[in-house]
C-alpha cells in the first residue's frame, strides 16, 4: 500500500494485525515511541490526515493513502513548530521519552483545548517532570538561562539533548535500524506462585515457523547470582538462576523463545507444554516467618541467606540508649502500624536490550539500565566471558527511578546471541513491567514514640517488616536504609529498631526512589503528628524541637563506624520556608460547601547522598583541538539531568560556556568505570570525578602555558577560549597544537569515591480539602523545600523536585497494585494502575535552601530521591488535620477515605 | 499493539457478505479496544469502516446514530436546543477515561458492544431511552431496548457474529430535562459511578439510570418525583449488594454509597 509520512511517499505492506506505531518505526521513524502499546500513555501519538491518534491502536492497513505526520515531520523548512520551540524554551522534559507524543498532542490542540489542559492532556503520561515544566511550555515560560562563560554553576543551561528530544532525533535503546538476522526474544512466565517444573516439552514450540531456539533451565549455566546492581555483590543474596526449575512468583520467567518475529516468539511461548508440581505459597511476610510456612529457598550455604528456614533473608536489630528508660520518662506515648505498599516505577521506556556479536568477535549489549559496568561484570560471571570480549552500553535511557538497577533484560538476549550467533532483541511489554520487573518494597512499620510534655522525644522504637518477594535483590540494602535516615533525622537518646527482609511468593522488590526510606518515613512522620496532638504541641514546633541541628550526631539504631558527615545543613531553612509558604494562604481556596473539610500537614526527610556500600567512578577530561573540552564518564543519563550538570561542572572549572563541552557516557568500552547511577550518587561520585579531572586538567594546561610562554604559573589563568599568561592571550586551539608539538597530552583522568558521604534534607507542606461524603481529595497548595547544596541547574533541580513530589502524590493517593488470591497482579496495565496524569498534578512550589556542601562537587549535593519521601506522610497529616481521622494505609484513595469517614471499612 | 495472531483483514462493502461466522472472527470498529490487548483467539478482523454507514441522521422523531459513528463525530454534533437532554452527549463523551485522540477512532458501537460498566455510550443511550438495531448473521434485523442490551460486566445479548447496526434516540427523551452526576477515583479518570436522571416536562416522572456503579445498567421509573425514602427503597429493591462492581476503580461500598448520594441529589435537582 502507499502512504505519505512526513511528506515522503512510501510503498510497503503491513502485516494484517500490525499497528501503525510499529509500521512507522519499521519505516525508520523512531520518534514514534512505545510507552504502553495500549492507548494509555500517548508516547506514540502521530497525526493521520492532521488528526492526532495513538498509533499503537491504529490499524496500519487503514493508513493506506493517508498522510502521516510524526514528530520528525513537525518542523517545517528547518523551522521548529512553535510548540517544539515552547517545549525547548521551557525545557519540558527530563528523560524525554514522552516528549514526542506530548508535543504531537500539544501541537494539535485548539485554543479552547489549551484552556483546559487537564482534559486535553489526559491521554499523555509523563513520569519524570510532574508536568510542571510542561505546564510552563503552554504558558510561554522560558526556563533556560544564557550559557555564559564562567557562569555555568547555578545557571539553568539547557539540556544538551534538548533539540534532539523535541525533534524526535534523540536515540533510545530501540532507536537503531534493525540488524541483519535480528531475532526477537519472548519469555513464558510462570502462572503459579510456587511450583516445581517437572517437564518442559518444546517440540510444538520449535515447530512454529520462525522459531529458532528455545531455552529452559537446562540450557543455562547453573550459577547463583543476584539481579541487583551494586558495586559489592555480597550485599545481595545469590538466590537467583538465569532460568530455574522452581517458580517462586507468578510472572517469573520460565522459558525463553527466540524467533524471527515477535509474533512467532509469542506463538512459540504459547505452544510450550510445561508440567508443574504446584507447591504451597505464602504472600504475607509475617506468615512467611511462622513455623510451617512454605520455604522459598533452601540455602545450602551459597546464597548467604540469614534464616532460609524462616524465609528471612536478613534481620537487623539495634538499640542506642535504652528505649525502656525512654518510655518510662515519657509523658505521652503513641504507637500504631503503618502500611506502605508497592509502587511500580513506570519509567516510560520499558526495559530492553539488544545483544550481538560483531565482526571483531566481541559481544555487545545495547541496553536501558542504570549500571552498565556492573551488568557487564555479572554477564561475564554468568557466561564465563573474558571482560575484554564484552561491551555493554546505553545511549539515552527513558527513565529509571531505580527500576533499572537490576539486570533484567540483558542476560537472556546475550545467552541467545551466544547460542545462535545472531543479534537478539528483548523488549519488555508494559504488562511485563508490572508482572516480571521490580517494585518498591511493601513495608509494614510498627512505630512507637514517647515524649515529654514540651514535646522532647524520649524514645523511638520500631519494627520494620519488608516484603522482598521471591528474591532478595535490594531487600537487605533497602531495609538497612529504611532503618537509618528516617530515624536519624530526630535526636533522641533512646532508639531501638528491629528489621526483617522476608521472602514471599510475590514479585521482587527493587530499588525505587527513596530506596527503603519512604516507607518508614510515612510511619515516623505520621506518628510524630499524633504524638504532638497528644501533647498539644504544634506539629512544626514538635519537629523543630527534635530535629537534628548542624552540630548533632546523626544516629540511628544501627551502630558502627560511619563515614556519614554533614557536609552542609539546611534543614532549618527548609522547615521555615514550608511553614511560611503554608501560612501565606497562597494556592486555591477551599471549595464551596459545608461538606468540604480543609487541613494542612508537613513532613521532613533526610537522605544519605551515597549508599554506604562501595561506590566509585572516574572521568577523563580533555582539551579538544578546537579549544573546547570533551569528557568521558561512566554514569548513566536517565533523565536525571546528570550530563547537563557534568557539562556545567567542566564549564565552571574551565571558565567556558557549557556548550563548549562535549561528552560520552555509560559505555564500558569508551568511558572509565562507574558503579552505577542510583542511590542519588550522580552528583556525588561521577560528577565529583568530572570536577576532579577538570581541576587537574586546568592545572596542567596552566602549567604548560606558563612554561611555553615563560610566564610565572601564578600569572596564568583560563579565560573563555584562551589562556591568559600575564597580558599575553593564547587561544586554546593554539595551546592544543603547541602541546601536541611537544608531545604533551592535555587530558586528565581522575577518580572519585563515594566516601565520605553527606546528607540532604527536605521538608514538604501541603494544604488540601477532602469531601466528607465522597472522600474526594483536592490538593489546594503544596510546597517542597530542599537542601541540596549549591543548586547547579535550578531548572533541572526544580524538575527533579516536582517530578518526585508528583510521584509521591501518586503513591499517596492513587497507585495501587492489586493481587488476586493466587498471587497474580490483577491490574498490570496503565489503564488500571493509574499514575498521575496532568489532571492529578497540582502546581508545586519549590524552595531552595542556601547552603554549600563541603563534600559534593562545587558545593552541590544529591537531590533526586529524597523529594518523594515526605509527600505521603504530609498528605496523611493534612487529612488528619481536616477530618480528625488517621489513615495508616496507602494509598489514600477516595474509596478508602470515605469508608473511614462513614465509620466502616470496606471488605 | 501488534495483533500478531491476525492473519486476515476482510473489508466488506455490505455486512451481508459475512454470512458464515467463524470462531476467530471479530468485527473491527475503531480498534481502540481491540488493539489495546492481545487478541490471541482472533485471526480475522472484519472492517466495519468500508461499510460506509452514515454516522448521524437527525429528524423530528429523534436521532439515528450508526454504530460506527466515531466519538469525535458524536461530540461535535449539537442537537437542536429544544432537545435539552441533548447536552448529555457532551457529558457522556467527557465521561470517557480516554482522551479526545482516542475519540478520533473509537465508535459508539464499539463502546456499547464492549459492555463495560463504565461505558458512557451505554449510560447515554440507556438514559435517553434508546433502541438498538441488531443484525444477526442469518435472519432478520431485530430491535432491542438499550436498557436491556447489557447483561453483565462485558456481557450482552448479542448472538454469535451479530452486528450492532444503529442506535435510535427518540425525540421525546431528548426533550426532557436532565441531571448528571459522575465520580471517579482519579481526576478525569474512569467513572466509578455515573447517574443520569431525566424528567419529561412539565410534570413527567423521574427516570433514573444508574451505570458504572453496577455491573449492568439499572433503570428506575417513577410516576412523579419520589420522596427521598421512596427513592431509597426503590434503589434497595433494584440493586442487590452483589451487583455493585468490585474492581480497582472503586470499591463496592463506595459505589453503593455514591449511588444513593447522587440519586438523592438528582431527585432534588429535578424535583425543584
Ligand atoms: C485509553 C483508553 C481509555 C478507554 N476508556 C474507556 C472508558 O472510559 N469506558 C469504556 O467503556 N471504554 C473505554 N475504553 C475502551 C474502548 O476504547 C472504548 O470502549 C471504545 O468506545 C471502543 O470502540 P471501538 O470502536 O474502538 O471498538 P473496537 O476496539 O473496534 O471493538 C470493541 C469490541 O466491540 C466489537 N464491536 C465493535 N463494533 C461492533 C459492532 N458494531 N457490532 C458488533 N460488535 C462490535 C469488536 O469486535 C470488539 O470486540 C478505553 C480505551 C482506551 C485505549
Ligand atoms: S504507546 Fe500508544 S498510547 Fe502508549
Ligand atoms: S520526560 Fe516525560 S517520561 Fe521522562
Amino acid at each position: 500500500m502507499n502512504l505519505q509520512v512526513n511528506g515522503k511517499s512510501f510503498a510497503a505492506t503491513p502485516a494484517p494485525g500490525e499497528c501503525l506505531r510499529v509500521f512507522l518505526r519499521d519505516l525508520g521513524w523512531f520518534g514514534v515511541k512505545k510507552g504502553c502499546d495500549a492507548g494509555d500513555c500517548g508516547a506514540c501519538t502521530v497525526w493521520v490526515n492532521e488528526k492526532p491518534v495513538h498509533s499503537c491502536l491504529y490499524p496500519a492497513f487503514r493508513a493506506e493513502g493517508k498522510e502521516i505526520t510524526t514528530i520528525e515531520g513537525l518542523a517545517k523548512g528547518g523551522e521548529l513548530h512553535p510548540m517544539q520551540r515552547a517545549f525547548l524554551d521551557a525545557q519540558s522534559f527530563q528523560c524525554g521519552y514522552c516528549t514526542a507524543g506530548m508535543i504531537m498532542t500539544a501541537a494539535s490542540l485548539s485554543d479552547e483545548q489549551k484552556n483546559d489542559l487537564p482534559r486535553a492532556l489526559k491521554g499523555n503520561l509523563c513520569r519524570c517532570t510532574g508536568y510542571g515544566s510542561i505546564r510552563d511550555a503552554f504558558a510561554g515560560v522560558k526556563n533556560v538561562a544564557p550559557d555564559v562563560a564562567g557562569g555555568s554553576r547555578g545557571a539553568s543551561v539547557p539540556n544538551p539533548f534538548a533539540e534532539a528530544i523535541v525533534t524526535g532525533r534523540a536515540r533510545y535503546t530501540s532507536d537503531i535500524p534493525p540488524m541483519d538476522g535480528l531475532l526477537h526474544l519472548k519469555v513464558l512466565r510462570s502462572p503459579h506462585a510456587h511450583a516445581k517444573i517437572l517437564s518442559i516439552d518444546r517440540s510444538e514450540a520449535m515447530a512454529v515457523p520462525g522459531v529458532v531456539e528455545v531455552f529452559t533451565w537446562e540450557d543455562v549455566p547453573r550459577r547463583l547470582y543476584s539481579t541487583a546492581i551494586h558495586e559489592d555483590n555480597r550485599v545481595d543474596p545469590d538466590d537467583t538462576y538465569l532460568l530455574d526449575n522452581v517458580a517462586r512468583f507468578v510472572g517469573q520467567r520460565i522459558v525463553a523463545v527466540v524467533a524471527d518475529t515477535e509474533g512467532a516468539a509469542e506463538e512459540g511461548c504459547r505452544r510450550l507444554k510445561v508440567e508443574y508440581e504446584i507447591l504451597p505459597a505464602v504472600f504475607d511476610p509475617e506468615e512467611a516467618m511462622e513455623p510451617g510456612a512454605p520455604v522459598l529457598h533452601d540455602d545450602d550455604g551459597d546464597s548467604h541467606i540469614l534464616h532460609p528456614e524462616k524465609n528471612v533473608f536478613l534481620e537487623l536489630h539495634g538499640e542506642v540508649g535504652s528505649v525502656a528508660d525512654g518510655f518510662a520518662e515519657a509523658d505521652a506515648i503513641y504507637e500504631d502500624t503503618y502500611n506502605a505498599p508497592r509502587q511500580q516505577h513506570v519509567h516510560l521506556e520499558t526495559m530492553q536490550s539488544i545483544a550481538w556479536r560483531a565482526e571483531d568477535g566481541r559481544l555487545h549489549v545495547r541496553t536501558s539500565v542504570q549500571g552498565p559496568f556492573i551488568v557487564k561484570g555479572k554477564l561475564c560471571y554468568l557466561f564465563g566471558i573474558m571482560p575484554a570480549d564484552l561491551h555493554v552500553f546505553t545511549e539515552r535511557v527513558g527513565g529509571g527511578f531505580g527500576g533499572k538497577q537490576d539486570m533484567m533484560s540483558e542476560d537472556l538476549p546475550l545467552l541467545a546471541t551466544i547460542k545462535t550467533g545472531r543479534p537478539v532483541k528483548w523488549e519488555f511489554t508494559r504488562e511485563e513491567q508490572f508482572t516480571g520487573a521490580t517494585t518498591r518494597h511493601p513495608m509494614k512499620t510498627h512505630v512507637k514514640l514517647g515524649a515529654k510534655k514540651d514535646g522532647t522525644l524520649t524514645a523511638m522504637q520500631f519494627r520494620l517488616v519488608s516484603n522482598t518477594g521471591a528474591y532478595g535483590n535490594h531487600g537487605g540494602e533497602t531495609l538497612a536504609n529504611g532503618m537509618s535516615g528516617p530515624w536519624a533525622i530526630y535526636k533522641c537518646p533512646n532508639k531501638k529498631g528491629d528489621g526483617y527482609a522476608v521472602y514471599t511468593n510475590l514479585q521482587c522488590g527493587g530499588g525505587f526512589r527513596g530506596y527503603g526510606t519512604g516507607q518508614p518515613t510515612f510511619a515516623v512522620e505520621s506518628a510524630l503528628d499524633e504524638l504532638a496532638a497528644l501533647l498539644n504541641v504544634d506539629p512544626i514546633e514538635m519537629r523543630r524541637k527534635n530535629m537534628i541541628g548542624p552540630d548533632d550526631k546523626m544516629e540511628s539504631v544501627l551502630e558502627g563506624a560511619s563515614d556519614l558527615t554533614m557536609g552542609s545543613y539546611g534543614l532549618d531553612q527548609c522547615v521555615d520556608a514550608v511553614e511560611k509558604a503554608l501560612a501565606s494562604g497562597r494556592g486555591l481556596p477551599k471549595p464551596e460547601g459545608v461538606d468540604w473539610l480543609e487541613g494542612s500537614g508537613v513532613a521532613l526527610s533526610m537522605l544519605d547522598c551515597v549508599p554506604p556500600t562501595e561506590q566509585r567512578s572516574g572521568s577523563e577530561v580533555a582539551l579538544r583541538p578546537d579549544g573546547g573540552y570533551h569528557f568521558t564518564v561512566g554514569s548513566v543519563e536517565i533523565g536525571n539531568g546528570l550530563v547537563t550538570a557534568q557539562q556545567q561542572v567542566v564549564a565552571q572549572v574551565m571558565g567556558c560556556p557549557s556548550a563548549r563541552v562535549t561528552f560520552l557516557n555509560a559505555d564500558t568500552d569508551e568511558t572509565p568505570y562507574d558503579s552505577g547511577t542510583f542511590a542519588s550518587v550522580g552528583m556525588m561520585v561521577p560528577t565529583k570525578a568530572v570536577e576532579n579531572a577538570s581541576v587537574a586538567l586546568r592545572e596542567k594546561m596552566l602549567a604548560f602555558a606558563a612554561r611555553t610562554t615563560g610566564t610565572k604559573p601564578e600569572e596564568c589563568r583560563l579565560d573563555d577560549g584562551a589562556v591568559m599568561c600575564g597580558d599575553q592571550r593564547m587561544p586554546l586551539a593554539e595551546l592544543h597544537s603547541a602541546a601536541k608539538r611537544e608531545g604533551e597530552e592535555l587530558l586528565c583522568f581522575r577518580k572519585a569515591y563515594g566516601s565520605p558521604r553527606t546528607v540532604a534534607f527536605m521538608a514538604y507542606g501541603v494544604r488540601l480539602a477532602v469531601h466528607r461524603v465522597t472522600g474526594e481529595i483536592r490538593i489546594l497548595f503544596n510546597v517542597e523545600a530542599v537542601d541540596t547544596g549549591v543548586v547547579m541547574n535550578p531548572n533541572q533541580v526544580r524538575g527533579q523536585v516536582i517530578g518526585g513530589v508528583v510521584q509521591g502524590i501518586g503513591w499517596a493517593l492513587q497507585e495501587k497494585m492489586v493481587y488476586n488470591a493466587a498471587g497474580a497482579v490483577v491490574n498490570p496495565t496503565l489503564r488500571n494502575y493509574r499514575i498521575p496524569a496532568f489532571a492529578d498534578a497540582p502546581v508545586t512550589e519549590v524552595f531552595f535552601a542556601d547552603t554549600y556542601d563541603d563534600i559534593g562537587p562545587l558545593g552541590a549535593k544529591s537531590i533526586a530521591e529524597n523529594t518523594i519521601n515526605p509527600v505521603a506522610p504530609a498528605i496523611g497529616n493534612a487529612l488528619k488535620a481536616a477530618t480528625g481521622v488517621r489513615f495508616t494505609t496507602l494509598p489514600f484513595s477516595e474509596d478508602r477515605i470515605f469508608a473511614k469517614l462513614q465509620g466502616f471499612e470496606p471488605a | 499493539m501488534n495483533l500478531n495472531t491476525i492473519r486476515e483483514i476482510k473489508r466488506p462493502r455490505s455486512s451481508d457478505e459475512i454470512r458464515h461466522w467463524q470462531d476467530g472472527y471479530a468485527w473491527l470498529a475503531g480498534g481502540t479496544w481491540l488493539f489495546s490487548e492481545p487478541q490471541i483467539h482472533t485471526h480475522t478482523l472484519i472492517d466495519l469502516e468500508t461499510l460506509g454507514w452514515r454516522a448521524i441522521a437527525s429528524g423530528p422523531g429523534g436521532i439515528e446514530f450508526a454504530a460506527t459513528c466515531k466519538i469525535a463525530e458524536l461530540y461535535a454534533f449539537h442537537p437542536p436546543a429544544e432537545w435539552k437532554a441533548g447536552q448529555l452527549i457532551g457529558e457522556c463523551c467527557r465521561a470517557f477515561l480516554s482522551s479526545f485522540k482516542i475519540w478520533n477512532e473509537a465508535t459508539i458501537g464499539g463502546n456499547i458492544v464492549m459492555s463495560l460498566p463504565a461505558g458512557p455510550m451505554i449510560s447515554l443511550t440507556v438514559a435517553l431511552e434508546g433502541t438498538y438495531t441488531l443484525l444477526p448473521r442469518d435472519g432478520e434485523a431485530r430491535e432491542v431496548r438499550a436498557a436491556d442490551f447489557v447483561t453483565g460486566n462485558h456481557a450482552n445479548v448479542l448472538e454469535r457474529g451479530e452486528l450492532l447496526r444503529s442506535i435510535h434516540i427518540p425525540g421525546t427523551a431528548l426533550a426532557k430535562s436532565f441531571a448528571f452526576r459522575r465520580s471517579e477515583l482519579t481526576h478525569l479518570g474512569r467513572s466509578s459511578v455515573l447517574l443520569i436522571g431525566t424528567r419529561g416536562e412539565p410534570v413527567g416522572g423521574l427516570l433514573l439510570t444508574i451505570t458504572a456503579a453496577t455491573v449492568k445498567p439499572i433503570q428506575l421509573t417513577f410516576d412523579g418525583i419520589p420522596t427521598a425514602a421512596q427513592l431509597c427503597n426503590a434503589i434497595d429493591a433494584a440493586i442487590p449488594e452483589s451487583i455493585y462492581l468490585d474492581d480497582v476503580h472503586g470499591s463496592p461500598a463506595h459505589r453503593r454509597h455514591l449511588t444513593y448520594h447522587y440519586a438523592e441529589q438528582i431527585r432534588q435537582e429535578l424535583g425543584a
